[in-house]
């Protein structure tokens, strides 16, 4: 499996990360330096084996679906970049 | 009484309950050295105020009696810790400005046990590099050179910052996170000891996520003693973290006998690589001894699927990162990037993560992002998880045929120049968790400890990995191999 800029501009865009086109084929370069080495995991055979979903054996712990904390609009704005009237801004989202 | 910096937690702990010495003379001390330490770039956001309040806080209850395990003792935390109040920006631009309205389960337990904080260490950005050098603060650098060669070298990452803190004895302990070996490749490069705890023993609650089925906390320290006091101070339930475990945290300092008779130590072969510096392989034969000396049995175990361990990681750990780094969209907190006239919410996003996130971040948002796309999710993402299903039946196998603990080297070199690695190819810098990144596939607790040094003068560092939930007991194997080793070289002044 090969990278070419083409797939590069596609993984950058659902990364929402912007790439200027001149760094696509040093960045194509790079995936496929990685994938390269990835591609040793099909010597593995891995019939009959279930993916790992958790390390540890154990169930996740569940709570009641209740409210726990809550009344703290100052304290979740407070890192945003814009926010205002108590909510956090965005530019235009619907044209 | 001068140089009280250097002291070791247990050392400082027993000097403070005899009155000997006060928090507040202990903490100042290693203000001091923090300040006379700036080349190291070790603490990149320092809070002296919060540090002498706390100070004078536990010599108050020094003084009623009413003192808890970390009382009084001065340590730095890792950026990646979110700590109310103090900038927390797991050593990133898209972090810039960033001031937590919480504090993280560990560091607030660590501040429950009466520990002082004196800053945040730097570290790769979101924990992802090897070397310290993807930080958005610059290089921490290690307080070791090469005799009298002045080429800076790096402490390790990516809890590069508290390796190079730690060791150059600014604090007397600090808090690391390991993915891959971030905890134990910085301690084998700065002659320190750390551990990376069984998965779950310590909450992730607060802590910056980078690969969650992986991320572990765990102290760093300058003795396996103080390692089991901290440990003890920073595990325990979470509910805030589901995947915290539900388990009583043991005193794991009482442990500590030193007795390792009958213990049954596993050497794997597959360690052994090609090209693994013939210093490592003695440095690990003499380990091997050590433990046999000391009652142990040793027995020559195979870990077949060791080999896919680097590149099953490399699938699983960018693919959580492409997921948990999905949060930093230029909304919520920190960077947002300046928008042109007509620019909507996409080029918002797309230009703030361009500029927040360094280079390797943004490689690994994108490598993970490409393994769970439409049509290669099972291909790449799935094949990983299932090769990662074996590698821990490998170490199930080990230790259900009666193996306690696995001796083998914690890095394949000791740490190299900053900037050496540079112009190599980015696998060539993960080649540097070759042998601790098995562990976090497994879940497993693993610790470094320092038991020599190679022929330039650096230290060198042994990784013990132990079953599941048994810090106790790996940590008692680690303490016999530490007092077997007799490591005490350190850092000679020139910063």
């Amino acid at each position: 499996m090969s990278i070419d800029t083409q797939t590069a501009a596609k993984v950058a865009k659902l990364a929402r990360i912007k790439v200027e086109d001149e760094a696509l084929p040093a960045l194509a370069n790079e995936f496929n330096t990685i994938l390269g080495f990835i591609e040793q995991l099909n010597e593995v055979d891995v019939e009959g084996v279930e993916p790992m979903t958790s390390v540890t054996p154990q169930r996740l712990k569940r709570r009641e679906d209740v409210v726990t904390d809550g009344n703290m609009q100052d304290k979740i704005l407070k890192n945003a970049p814009d926010a205002r009237e108590g909510f956090f801004a965005v530019p235009k989202v619907v044209e | 009484m001068s140089d009280l910096n250097k002291l070791t937690l247990a050392d400082a702990r027993d000097k403070l309950r005899a009155k000997e010495i006060t928090s507040v003379e202990l903490t100042e001390s290693c203000l001091s050295a923090i300040d006379a330490a700036d080349a190291l770039n070790a603490f990149v956001h320092k809070t002296p105020e919060i540090a002498l309040e706390r100070a004078k806080a536990a010599d108050a209850r020094l003084a009623t009696g009413d003192a808890p395990a970390m009382c009084g003792l001065p340590i730095g935390i890792k950026d990646l810790f979110c700590t109310q109040g103090v900038p927390s920006q797991a050593a990133s631009g898209i972090l810039e400005g960033f001031v937590p309205e919480y504090e993280s389960t560990v560091s607030g337990k660590l501040h429950d046990a009466g520990s002082v904080m004196l800053g945040k260490l730097n570290m790769d950005e979101f924990a992802m590099g090897s070397s310290n050098e993807t930080s958005v603060y610059g290089n921490a650098v290690n307080p070791w050179r090469r005799g009298n060669d002045e080429t800076p070298l790096t402490p390790g990452g990516s809890s590069g910052g508290s390796a190079s803190a730690v060791s150059a004895d600014l604090c007397l302990a600090a808090t690391g996170t390991d993915t891959g070996g971030s905890i134990r490749q910085p301690c084998a490069f700065t002659g320190t000891v750390g551990i990376k705890p069984t998965y779950g023993r310590c909450s992730r609650w607060g802590v910056v996520a980078f690969a969650s089925s992986l991320d572990q906390a765990g102290p760093m320290t300058k003795t396996v003693r103080d390692a089991a006091i901290m440990l003890e101070a920073m595990a325990g339930h979470d509910p805030k973290d589901s995947t915290s475990a539900d388990l009583a945290v043991p005193n794991f300092e009482a442990m500590l006998t030193g007795d390792i008779k009958g213990k049954k130590i596993g050497i794997p072969k597959e360690y052994r690589l090609d090209g693994t510096p013939d210093e490592i392989v003695k440095l690990w034969d003499n380990g091997t001894a050590m433990l046999k000396d000391a009652g142990a049995e040793i027995v020559d175990i195979s870990l077949p699927h060791t080999k896919y361990a680097l590149p099953a990681y490399y699938v699983i750990a960018p693919a959580e990162a492409s997921s948990n780094l999905a949060r930093y969209d230029g909304v919520r907190y920190g960077h947002r990037a300046t928008l042109g006239a007509g620019d909507g919410i996409t080029e918002m996003y797309e230009k703030t993560r361009a500029e927040g996130f360094g280079h390797e971040v943004q490689r690994r948002v994108m490598v993970g992002t490409y393994v769970l796309s439409a049509g290669f999710y099972d291909a790449y993402y799935n094949r990983a998880r299932r090769v990662r299903a074996l590698i821990k039946k490998d170490f199930d196998d080990a230790f259900a045929a009666g193996v306690d603990a696995i001796l083998t080297p914690a890095t394949p070199s000791s740490a190299f120049g900053l900037g050496e690695m540079t112009d190599e190819d980015p696998v060539k810098m993960y080649l540097n968790d070759v042998f601790t990144v098995t562990v976090n596939l497994a879940g497993l607790p693993g610790i470094s400890v320092p038991t020599g040094v190679d022929a330039q003068g650096l230290p060198l560092g042994l990784q013990l990995i132990g079953r599941p939930w048994e810090e106790g007991d790996l940590l008692n194997t680690a303490y016999a191999l530490e007092q077997a080793a007799g490591f005490v070289a350190k850092p000679g002044r020139w910063w």
